[in-house]
């Protein structure tokens, strides 16, 4: 049978058939992530740019889980774009819309580079080489001062936005709203990759690879693309935060912040392409809470939930809606009954 | 010349034995849990940290500096039997059937909760023990002064690394060890209590880790960076010389620990990086590592 043969026979099953209340969700939660700089306080706007700037690199992790692939190394395409908007402004490029486009294409092509090595890795060994890139890139950056700045890192500067030049305060509203449009795109991309066929193998590969080779699937492509696409994701991501931020620092491409990444991703879960959105919300909040409240203890419960969540919600967050939908059906079905 | 081809070759020396004891302990436990921990460092700066209480009392109640050698070496057995079975218990044992990707998450998970636990029982700033590393002076080698300690350490780390091959290899224990590897399944057929091996090889891993630490804080000013940093390290190590594999530890310890120091007295801004370009080379080349066994892949 061809691949395509096969590929038609999974489209037409169970597995195609998405709900669509997912859309108007999406509506709505657009809506609401839209209006909410007017009505939030600055510090809670500020966590939720910091979550959805970041959303699209857990975005890209949960791509790579999704295909079985752990990246202890997304630091690094994350850290390329932040670095990218640094670099680009010091060459005098100051545009917002080509810094994101060199940022975005930097780690593409990183990701296409690196991907050609790393797509024939799987499970622990992906996970260490990916981390030996990142590490690569983290040791360039510390020392190579006189460009990089070294531990002290970059400014990033405050762009013109399609060449009009904005205040500070100003230019945080329009990065909000940029950040906003581009985490739609980014999720509406992974979700149109995540029903089409390349996403479907990429989630059989993770179930057994050597099956999905006698289909007559590449195995090694199906991952290279997964990994270019989530590379760009981590490149934008990155850009973005670097503009709210207002600084890049070497740790950007350490390992703990990859771990961090995969931390978020498993929290919210990877299983539906919004888990991620929510994890990265969840984090960037429980993050914030457990350092204001319990400074010297944040990691040790940033730990703990997440082996709770291993433990106890393997799913992540996003499965709870899944667990309330069935309590809903089942009490429907009980007043149904009892009427 | 010759005072720099001596100097990298004793540097690259000590910091091959450092990272051998580090990494001895992480690559054993792969080998016999099939988990990679992440939280090794921890166990490791755990060690150092643990040894600067018990030195700095130690030496405070009058005790003779000499003694604190064997002090060093008790407090790290003490890490290993009371931290290794607790963890492994608590932390491990539930998710041996999960994939190795969750595994690998959870060692990180108690890499965190470690970070803040080591943070609130020795706090935030450096610590010092370097009673055993003044006591024993400095010798001149070819017209350039070493510390006699630095020797120690090489000594260390030698009679670490024949003491585990030899409990691996000539004993009852190590027999065990060995059926447990080879076979999982038929081990616990024959009887062999799967379990309490896996405990005793986690608590083995992390006494050599905290014996790594134990000697290495009288060299240092121990703080909460020790543990990140050598994790990263250690991993370069067991992955250039192969999961699971004593000889590739030593020598990826020897490969590592050579190459910084190279770098330092040559080329100190790409010390760092030449490193990671090593243990990247050594995958992508040959992904099982120098000493390692490929894996067959199942259906």
């Amino acid at each position: 049978m061809s691949s395509g043969g096969v590929l038609a026979a999974v489209r037409a099953g169970r597995l195609s058939s998405r709900p669509s209340w997912p859309v108007a969700i999406l509506g709505a939660l657009a809506l609401g992530l839209a209006v909410a700089p007017l009505a939030l306080p600055d510090w809670l706007t500020f966590n939720l740019h910091l979550a959805l700037g970041k959303s699209l690199v857990v975005l890209a992790v949960a791509l790579l889980l999704r295909a079985g692939l752990v990246s202890f190394g997304h630091g690094l395409f994350f850290a390329a774009g932040a670095y990218a908007v640094a670099f680009a402004a010091r060459a005098g490029i100051n545009e917002l819309a080509l810094q994101l486009l060199l940022a975005v294409v930097l780690a593409t092509v990183l990701a296409a580079l690196l991907g050609l090595v790393l797509a024939r890795y799987r499970g622990i060994f992906f996970s260490m080489l990916s981390l030996g890139f990142s590490m690569m890139l983290y040791a360039l950056l510390l020392k190579s001062y006189h460009l990089t700045g070294g531990t002290d890192g970059l400014r990033v500067r405050t762009p013109t936005v399609l060449g009009a030049d904005l205040d500070r305060e100003a230019f945080r509203a329009v990065a909000f709203y940029v950040t906003l449009a581009a985490v739609a795109l980014g999720f509406y991309l992974a979700h149109r990759f995540a029903s089409a066929p390349l996403g479907y193998l990429a989630r059989a590969v993770r179930d057994n690879e050597v099956r999905v080779e006698y289909l007559g699937v590449s195995v090694r492509w199906t991952l290279y693309w997964t990994f270019v696409l989530s590379g760009a994701l981590a490149g934008l991501s990155g850009s973005l935060t670097a503009y709210l931020i207002g600084h890049v620092v070497p740790e950007l491409a350490y390992w703990t912040t990859s771990g961090e990444f995969v931390f978020a991703a498993l929290l919210g879960g990877f299983g539906h392409v919004l888990g991620p959105l929510v994890g990265s919300g969840a984090f960037e909040f429980l993050r914030t809470y457990a350092f204001k409240y319990f400074a010297y203890t944040w990691q040790l419960i940033l730990g703990l939930t997440m082996l709770a969540t291993i433990l106890f919600l393997p799913d992540g967050i996003w499965s709870l809606g899944h667990v309330a939908r069935d309590l809903v059906r089942r009490w429907m079905r009980s007043s149904k009954r009892a009427a | 010349m010759i005072e720099l081809a001596i100097g990298v070759l004793l540097d690259g020396l000590v910091f091959a034995a450092v990272l051998f004891l580090i990494a001895v302990g992480l690559t054993f436990i792969y080998g016999v849990l099939r988990v990679i921990n992440l939280a090794h460092g921890s166990l490791y700066a755990i060690g150092a940290y643990a040894a600067t209480s018990a030195v700095g009392a130690f030496v405070a109640a009058g005790g003779h500096p000499y003694l604190t050698y064997p002090l060093l070496v008790l407090t790290a057995a003490l890490v290993g039997v009371l931290l290794g079975p607790l963890i492994e218990r608590l932390f491990l044992r539930p998710i041996y059937a999960r994939e190795q990707v969750i595994q690998l998450l959870v060692t990180f998970s108690l890499f965190l909760i470690l970070e803040d636990a080591i943070k609130l029982v020795w706090g935030v700033q450096s610590r010092y023990a370097d009673t055993p590393y003044a006591v024993l002076g400095q010798v001149s080698v070819a017209g350039v002064s070493y510390s006699v300690y630095q020797f120690l350490l090489l000594g260390v780390a030698l009679a670490a690394g024949l003491l585990l091959a030899a409990l691996i290899h000539r004993t009852r224990f190590g027999k065990l060890i060995r059926a447990v590897i080879a076979d999982r399944e038929m081990s616990t057929a024959l009887g062999i209590p799967v379990g309490r091996v896996y405990t005793a090889a986690f608590a083995i891993g992390t006494g050599f880790a905290a014996l790594g630490g134990a000697f290495v804080a009288p060299t240092l000013a121990v703080s909460p960076a020790l543990a990140v940093e050598a994790i990263v390290l250690a991993f370069a190590v067991v992955v250039i010389g192969g999961l699971g594999s004593l000889p590739g530890a030593a020598v990826g310890a020897l490969i590592v620990g050579l190459a910084r120091s190279t770098a330092v007295h040559l080329a100190p801004e790409v010390e760092l990086a030449a490193i990671y370009l090593i243990m990247v080379a050594i995958l992508v080349v040959r992904r099982e590592g120098l000493f390692g066994e490929p894996e067959l892949r199942r259906i």
